[in-house]
């Protein structure tokens, strides 16, 4: 039954050790259930979020996964809008690894609001002044079209595909992929963007707030711009941990060198215009607030200049001149230290962006507020990564991610 | 939220918000909607069959 799932002429490990594998990553997934039910029984009590943190480390990793899912549209833009036609033998593990990320934040999201029932009020009672309005808005019709795209790939199993009809269904989605990944990018394009948004118009918030272009303060379109630099890194970055576990190439290399190429200018671009930013914050905006650069790094045990460091430096500038680099790209190593760094650093940024945010004081009588997550946080944090480990594994084993995978592997 | 719903105001909020959900989720409906009644009629007409 099983070798009848798997595609024709590829070689997948025995089932005995693919389900010994599951079944231990399964075992995370019910901790994480566990936790889920606890919320969802006792309520918010289970976390330590309190007045100081109504954002906390179910947002950061919201932001964070929607960043490193960025992949999926940002590859999705170049293979079927701007028709980088090389990108078609990596798009589908972008679509998987999109897919992924973006159930997780949904999954996340149904956890934070406490009162999953009332998730659909954000759409029929809208508050259409709220930018969180217009992410829930095209995160979830985002997702849609994620499994859209993930739908045609589903289909092509060698055993579904052997049914007239969903063959015919797979190949009409294929027809017009590019209408859904059009709107994908568009739904992305703004909701990646109004993440940022939610800090730049935090008006009592110094450490977050910037200036803008009409409505839109700058960290909309830093938000955008790192989502569609870092997201093609996250999918490198498991497209080579894929290889690793697998022992086999799975993706050409002149693939690997163009995203790695694109996502290197794309970061190269946005550090510098990050670093422009934060020099502009550090000299006008904060100052006029009352605040100097050094007071939203210092008097704490956590937040120091380290951080800064780490986001912009070691997250950021060092990973965009190897992936600029022809050498670093086409080293194995020094790429996926690239990629890894790139990922790392955009999830530094979302931390900083939610957290450290939130963590420093407002008014001159306040200290710091520091803050430890639950275990219940930590278990329903890693609930979707465990899922989504199980999730990618089974599209490996039953679906054919790589088309060129048959020729890297005779 | 409609434009008969007793929320709804014509102001350029809504508009321009809901007016976008409503563009987004008639793309994707619509595209769909093609994609799966092509289907039908290409099974209907015996396309697809050649893996049996």
């Amino acid at each position: 039954m099983d070798s009848a799932l798997i595609p024709k002429g590829l070689k997948r490990c025995s089932i005995g050790k693919f389900y010994l594998g599951i079944a231990l990553v399964g075992a995370v997934v019910l901790w994480g259930v566990y936790a889920m039910l606890l919320v969802w029984i006792k309520g918010l009590n289970q976390t330590n979020m309190n007045d100081s943190y109504g954002f906390a480390l179910w947002i950061w990793a919201d932001l964070g996964i929607i960043a490193l899912g960025g992949g999926a549209f940002f590859t999705g833009f170049l293979r079927y809008i701007i028709g980088k036609d090389e990108l078609k033998n990596i798009i589908n593990y972008a679509v998987v690894i999109g897919f992924v990320c973006y159930a997780s934040a949904q999954l996340i999201l149904g956890i934070d609001v406490g009162q999953p029932l009332r998730g659909w009020f954000i759409f029929w009672h809208a508050n259409v002044h709220s930018m969180l309005t217009e992410v829930a808005f095209c995160l979830t019709c985002y997702f849609g079209v994620l499994v859209i795209e993930y739908i045609p790939l589903l289909l092509e199993n060698r055993q579904i595909d052997k049914v007239p009809f969903f063959h015919n269904l797979g190949h009409n989605m294929h027809e017009i992929m590019a209408i859904f990944a059009a709107t994908g990018a568009f739904l992305s394009f703004f909701h990646q963007g109004s993440l940022g948004g939610v800090a730049g118009v935090l008006y009592g918030r110094p450490f977050a707030v910037r200036e803008g272009l009409f409505i839109w303060p700058w960290t909309f379109f830093l938000f955008t711009w790192s989502a569609a630099a870092f997201g093609p890194c996250f999918t490198l970055f498991v497209t080579r941990l894929t290889e690793k576990i697998t022992g086999k190439k799975l993706v050409k290399q002149n693939v690997i060198d163009l995203l790695a190429k694109i996502a290197g200018w794309m970061m190269g671009t946005y550090i510098i215009a990050k670093i422009i930013d934060t020099w502009y914050w550090a000299t006008v905006t904060a100052p006029s607030k009352g605040f100097t650069f050094m007071d939203f790094y210092s008097d704490n045990s956590f937040y120091g200049i380290w951080i800064l460091i780490a986001e912009i430096v070691v997250g950021g500038i060092i990973p965009a001149l190897i992936l600029l680099s022809p050498k670093g790209r086409s080293n194995s190593t020094a790429l996926f230290t690239a990629v890894s760094l790139a990922c790392i650093g955009v999830l530094i940024n979302r931390w900083v962006m939610v957290l450290q945010v939130m963590a420093h004081p407002v008014m001159t009588f306040e200290n710091w507020f520091l803050y430890v997550p639950s275990w219940q946080e930590v278990a329903t944090t890693i609930l979707p990564v465990a899922g989504g480990i199980i999730v990618i594994a089974l599209s490996y084993r039953y679906l054919p991610i790589f088309p060129q995978e048959k020729e890297l592997n005779p | 939220m409609l434009p008969f719903s007793f929320e709804w105001v014509w102001d350029l909020s809504h508009i321009v918000f809901m007016g976008g959900l409503h563009y987004a989720l008639t793309i994707i409906s619509l595209g769909m909607a093609y994609c799966i009644l092509k289907a039908v009629v290409d099974t209907k007409q015996g396309k697809g069959g050649h893996h049996h």
